[in-house]
C-alpha cells in the first residue's frame, strides 16, 4: 500500500447564528456571546420550547441570484453561500482543475424540511387533505423532497464533477460528511473535496417533535441564556441553524500550490451505540471507542489532545455520556484538557453543527484561542472536567478533538492537528 | 372529586396503542406495581403514552411525570389527582 | 487489497418477497406494476405503482417497534434479517465494532412524516408522535438495523436518490477495506402515500399511462416515463478472507469496482457523467469494457435520459456489443432501493448464468443501439456485471460485480 494521502483544510465558509461569514462567526465565539433568542420565524407560543439560534440571513445580500433563491431551500442557500466563501478563502482556482477530481460531501440531518413543511401546508390546505393537492405543488418540490440535490448545488458552485453525496446520519452528519470527504481524498477518488454540512430546521414540525420528547429546553425567559451545557441548571438543547463548508485538499498538492493550511484532518471514526434511537448510556462507551479509533488512525496518543470541542448539547444525558467517554479514552489526561461547547452560543443545528464545530476547531488552532462554554455559571458538581466557562482562553492546541452524538445511536470523533505540529 | 376515572385497563390499552407490548410481558397480569422499565417501556415510550393520556383525557401532566411515575400505580395516581376533571371519550 | 464479497441477500421486491420468490418471478418476467391500492390515486395523473402486497409487518416486527417505525423501515428490518440469515453468519461470534451498517435513503419515511405533519397542522402540536423525531428521518434504517443486530462498527447513510443503493454498497466496501469484517448495506425505500407521490409528480418523469403493460418502457420509442415502486435489497458484505474462513454458505460475487460522478451544472455545456462513472468503476475493478458480460441499466424510461444512458453504454462498449437489461421494468423504480435491488439481481444472474429480461418493451428503439434482453431470460456464461444508476440532480454511480469461483 502506498503512503497515506493526508488531508488539509484550506478554505472555510460559514453561515452561523449571530454572524454570516467565518469572521463574524469567530468573533461571536471568542466573545462568548450567545445568539439564541425567542423564535421569530413562526409563532412559538404553543410550544414548550420557544427559543432557537436563528441566522439573520438575507439571501439577496448574501449574493444569491433570484433563481437560486427560488430554487433553493434555506439550508441549500446556506450551503451555497458558505461554499462561495470557502472557495474564495482557499484561493483555489477550480477552473484550472479537472472537475472529475473535485468531489462534494454535504451533511444534513433533516434536509429541506423547512420548505417541505411550508409546501405541505399549502398542498394539504393546512393539514386538511390526506390526498394532498398536486395542482398546488411548486416545481421545486422534488428538489426539496430528495435533499441530495443540495450536494449538487454545492458542486455546481465548485464546478465539481467527482463523487457527490449528502451524508445523513442525524446529528453527526456534519462530522461524518467531512469524514467521508477525508476517505475519498485518502483513497484517491478525489484530490479536492468541497465538504461540510448545512441545516435549517427551525420550523413548527421540528419544534413539535423535539417538544414531544422534551429534548429542547423550556428555559424561555432568558433566551440568550437558554442553552447551558455542563451547567447544573441545564434544561435541554436549543435548536439552531447554519452551515459550514470547507475546502479539503490532498496535503502535498495544497502545499505545492502554497495554500494556507488551517489544519490537517488527521483522524476520523464513527461508531454506533446500537442501543437506542434517542437514548445514551452514561458510560460513553461507543463514543470512547470512536475517539480511540480516530486516535489510532491519526497515530496520536490521548495525551497529545490539547482541546476538546464537545458535543455539549445541553442535556443532562449528553453531559454525562460524553464526560464518561472523555475519561474512558483519555484517562487522567481528561482532567487536563480544556473542553467547551459552542452550542451554548449557536445552538444545535442538528446535521450542520459538526461542521460548524470543525470550523471553530480550525480557527482555535489558527489563532491559539479556545472558545468558551457560554452560560456555564453553576457547574454540575457531577461533572469534574475543565469546560472553559464563559470566557475564551488564549491557549495553543496542536491536537484538537471534536465529537458528535446523534439520534440513531451515531457517535463520531474527528482529530485536527496544527500544520507543522508533526512532520 | 377526583374519583379514579382512569383505570389500569385504560392505561394498559393506551400503553399497547402508543408503545406496543414487550414480548414475554402480560399487561393483563398483575402489573400495577411493576416498573415500566421491567414492562419494557423506556422513557421515550412513556412520553408517547403520557401524550396519549393528556390528549384523551384533556389533562396536563408535569414534565417530571416520566421520571416520577415509574409504575402504573404511580402514573395512575398522578393522572387521577391532576386536578382537572378527566373527560372520558 | 482485501476483496469485499457479498455473502447474503435480503430482497423485498414488489414481484417477490424474499430472494427465491423474487428470482423466480424475475426470470418468469412477472411484473408487479398495477393500479395503486395503498391510497386512492384517482386525484393524480399517475396511478400505477409496484407495490409489495404480501408483506405482513407483524410477522417480522415486534409490537414495541410497530408504533415507532414506518412501512419502509419495517421492510428494511425484514430484508436485513433475511440477508443475515442467508449469509449464515453467527453475529455473536463477530466483534461488535467489526460490524457496520450503511444504507441509502431518498425522501425519508414519508408516510410516517405525512401523518405527523397532518397531526400537527390539523390538530395541534400535542398530537405529534414522540417517535417523529427519528422515525421519518433519512438515517432511520441504518439506526434501527444497527440496534436490532448490535452492530456498533462504522456505519453511515448516503443520499443520492436512485443512485443511493450503489453508493451505499461502494461505501460499505471502504469499511471492509479498512478492516471492518462485515457490513450490511443496500437500500429499502417506500414513498407510497400522497405526500410521497406529489413531489415525484412535479418532475414530470412519472408515466401517466394507465395500462401497466405500456407505462414503463425504457429504451422504447414509446417511453413515457417511469413507474414508482417500493422495496429494495440489503446485502451482507464481508471481507473475502474472513468469509471463506468462517465457511460462508454463499459467496455471490465480489464488489470489484465502484465509482460515482456528478453531471456538470445544466449550463456548463460539458458531457454528463454516467459514462465516466462506468469507466472509472471498470478501471477500479482492474478490468476493461470487454470483460463486462452484462449491463444492468438505470433505465429511466424518460426519452432524453434513455438517450443519454444509451450513448454512455454504446460509447463505452460499442453498438449492440454487450447485453443490457432492466428487470426494474417488473418492479418500477424504487427510489433508494432500486440500485440495491439491481445489485442483488445482478449477483443472482452471475451465480445462475442467466440474464433476467426487460419486460413489456418488446422492441427497443433501434437508434439507441442497445442489445436489450427482452421478454425472455438469456442464458450466458457471466463473469462480470456492470450495474448503472442515476439519481435526481445529476448523480451517477456504477458498480462492477465479479463472480467468485471457489
Amino acid at each position: 500500500m502506498t503512503a497515506l494521502r493526508r488531508v488539509a483544510i484550506t478554505g472555510l465558509g460559514a453561515v452561523a447564528p449571530g454572524g454570516i461569514g467565518v469572521k463574524e462567526y469567530w468573533e461571536l465565539l471568542t466573545a462568548g456571546r450567545s445568539a439564541t433568542r425567542t423564535i421569530s420565524f413562526f409563532d412559538p407560543s404553543p410550544f414548550r420550547s420557544q427559543v432557537a439560534a436563528e441566522c439573520d440571513f438575507d439571501p439577496v445580500s448574501a449574493g444569491l441570484t433570484p433563481q437560486e433563491i427560488r430554487r433553493l431551500d434555506r439550508a441549500a442557500q446556506f450551503a451555497v453561500v458558505s461554499t462561495r466563501e470557502a472557495l474564495a478563502d482557499s484561493g483555489l482556482l477550480v477552473d484550472r482543475l479537472d472537475p472529475g477530481r473535485i468531489g462534494t460531501s454535504i451533511g444534513s440531518a433533516v434536509g429541506c424540511t423547512t420548505s417541505l413543511e411550508r409546501e405541505y401546508v399549502v398542498v394539504s390546505d393546512g393539514g386538511r387533505k390526506w390526498h394532498v393537492d398536486h395542482e398546488y405543488a411548486v416545481p421545486e418540490l422534488y428538489r426539496h423532497f430528495v435533499p441530495n440535490t443540495m450536494a449538487a448545488e454545492v458542486a455546481w458552485v465548485a464546478e465539481a464533477e467527482g463523487p457527490a453525496a449528502v451524508v445523513s446520519t442525524g446529528c453527526t452528519s456534519g462530522l461524518d460528511a467531512l469524514g467521508h470527504a477525508v476517505e475519498l481524498i485518502r483513497e484517491g477518488s478525489a484530490d479536492v473535496m468541497v465538504a461540510g454540512a448545512t441545516e435549517a430546521p427551525i420550523s413548527p414540525i421540528t419544534s413539535a417533535c423535539f417538544d414531544a420528547i422534551h429534548a429542547t429546553t423550556p428555559h424561555n425567559d432568558e433566551p440568550e441564556r437558554a442553552c447551558r451545557p455542563f451547567d447544573r441548571t441545564r434544561g435541554g438543547l436549543v435548536l439552531g441553524e447554519g452551515a459550514a463548508i470547507m475546502v479539503l485538499e490532498e496535503w502535498e498538492s495544497a502545499r505545492k500550490r502554497g495554500a494556507h493550511i488551517y489544519a490537517e484532518i488527521a483522524g476520523f471514526a464513527a461508531r454506533c451505540n446500537a442501543y437506542h434511537m434517542t437514548g445514551l448510556k452514561p458510560d460513553g462507551r461507543e463514543m470512547a471507542e470512536a475517539i480511540d479509533a480516530a486516535l489510532h488512525e491519526a497515530r496520536l496518543s490521548p495525551q497529545s489532545i490539547g482541546y476538546i470541542n464537545a458535543h455539549g448539547s445541553g442535556t443532562k444525558m449528553n453531559d454525562r455520556h460524553e464526560t464518561g467517554a472523555f475519561k474512558r479514552s483519555l484517562g487522567a489526561h481528561a482532567h487536563d484538557v480544556p473542553i467547551s461547547s459552542v452550542k451554548s452560543m449557536i445552538g444545535h443545528s442538528l446535521g450542520a453543527i459538526g461542521s460548524l464545530e470543525i470550523v471553530a476547531c480550525a480557527l482555535a488552532i489558527e489563532h491559539g484561542v479556545l472558545p468558551p462554554t457560554a452560560n456555564l455559571h453553576t457547574p454540575d458538581p457531577e461533572l469534574d472536567l475543565d469546560y472553559i466557562p464563559l470566557t475564551a482562553r488564549e491557549q495553543q492546541a496542536d491536537v484538537v478533538l471534536s465529537v458528535g452524538s446523534g439520534f440513531g445511536g451515531f457517535q463520531s470523533a474527528m482529530l485536527l492537528t496544527r500544520p507543522g505540529a508533526r512532520s | 372529586m377526583s374519583a379514579s376515572t382512569v383505570t389500569l385497563t385504560d392505561l394498559t390499552r393506551m400503553l399497547r396503542e402508543s408503545a406496543g407490548e414487550e414480548e414475554g410481558v402480560d399487561l393483563d397480569g398483575d402489573v400495577l406495581d411493576v416498573s415500566f422499565d421491567e414492562l419494557g417501556y423506556d422513557s421515550l415510550a412513556m412520553l408517547q403514552v403520557i401524550g396519549q393520556v393528556q390528549r384523551e383525557y384533556g389533562i396536563r401532566l408535569p414534565d417530571e411525570t416520566v421520571a416520577d411515575a415509574d409504575t402504573p400505580r404511580a402514573l395512575l395516581a398522578l393522572i387521577n389527582t391532576s386536578g382537572q376533571v378527566p373527560q372520558t371519550r | 487489497m482485501t476483496a469485499a464479497v457479498v455473502t447474503g441477500l435480503g430482497v423485498a421486491a414488489p414481484n417477490g418477497l424474499g430472494t427465491q420468490a423474487f428470482w423466480k418471478a424475475t426470470l418468469a418476467g412477472q411484473s408487479a406494476l398495477a393500479p395503486l391500492t395503498r391510497f386512492d390515486p384517482a386525484p393524480y395523473p399517475s396511478v400505477l405503482a409496484g407495490e409489495i402486497k404480501t408483506f405482513v409487518a407483524e410477522e417480522h416486527i415486534s409490537s414495541r417497534l410497530m408504533p415507532q417505525t414506518d412501512h419502509m423501515t419495517r421492510l428494511a428490518l425484514a430484508a436485513a434479517d433475511w440477508a443475515i440469515d442467508d449469509a449464515g453468519a453467527d453475529l455473536r461470534h463477530l466483534p461488535e465494532y467489526g460490524m457496520g451498517v450503511v444504507t441509502a435513503a431518498s425522501g425519508g419515511a414519508v408516510e410516517f412524516g405525512q401523518r405527523e405533519l397532518e397531526n400537527l397542522w390539523s390538530r395541534g402540536k400535542e398530537y405529534v408522535s414522540a417517535y417523529q423525531s427519528f422515525a421519518w428521518f433519512y438515517a432511520v434504517n441504518t439506526g434501527q438495523i444497527s440496534i436490532r443486530h448490535k452492530m456498533r462498527g462504522p456505519s453511515g447513510v448516503l443520499l443520492t436518490e436512485q443512485a443511493g443503493g450503489i453508493d451505499a454498497i461502494g461505501h460499505a466496501r471502504r469499511h471492509i477495506r479498512k478492516g471492518t469484517p462485515l457490513v450490511l448495506s443496500g437500500g429499502v425505500d417506500s414513498a407510497l402515500c400522497p405526500w410521497g407521490w406529489v413531489p415525484q409528480l412535479t418532475t414530470a418523469r412519472m408515466s401517466t399511462v394507465a395500462d401497466p403493460d405500456r407505462a414503463y418502457l425504457p429504451f422504447s420509442a414509446d417511453a413515457s416515463g417511469y413507474v414508482v415502486g417500493e422495496g429494495g435489497a440489503v446485502v451482507v458484505l464481508e471481507d473475502a478472507v474472513s468469509a471463506r474462513e468462517r465457511g460462508a454458505p454463499h459467496i455471490y460475487g465480489e464488489v470489484a469496482g465502484y465509482a460515482a460522478t456528478l453531471d456538470p451544472a445544466p449550463a456548463a455545456g460539458r458531457p454528463p457523467g454516467l459514462r465516466r462513472a462506468a469507466e472509472n468503476a471498470i478501471a477500479d475493478a482492474g478490468l476493461t469494457p470487454q470483460d463486462i458480460d452484462v449491463v444492468f441499466a438505470d433505465a429511466a424510461g424518460v426519452p432524453e435520459l434513455d438517450q443519454a444512458e444509451a450513448a454512455a453504454v454504446t460509447g463505452l462498449f460499442g453498438r449492440r456489443a454487450v447485453p443490457v437489461t432492466a428487470p426494474k421494468t417488473m418492479t418500477g423504480r424504487l427510489l433508494a432501493g432500486g440500485a440495491a435491488l439491481d445489485v442483488a439481481t445482478a449477483l443472482l444472474a452471475l451465480r445462475e448464468g442467466v440474464i433476467p429480461p426487460t419486460v413489456n418493451v418488446r422492441t427497443p428503439a433501434p437508434a439507441y443501439g442497445l442489445d436489450l434482453v427482452v421478454d425472455q431470460p438469456r442464458d450466458s456464461n457471466l463473469r462480470s456485471a456492470l450495474v448503472l444508476a442515476r439519481g435526481f440532480g445529476g448523480f451517477n454511480a456504477a458498480l462492477v460485480l465479479r463472480r467468485c469461483d471457489h
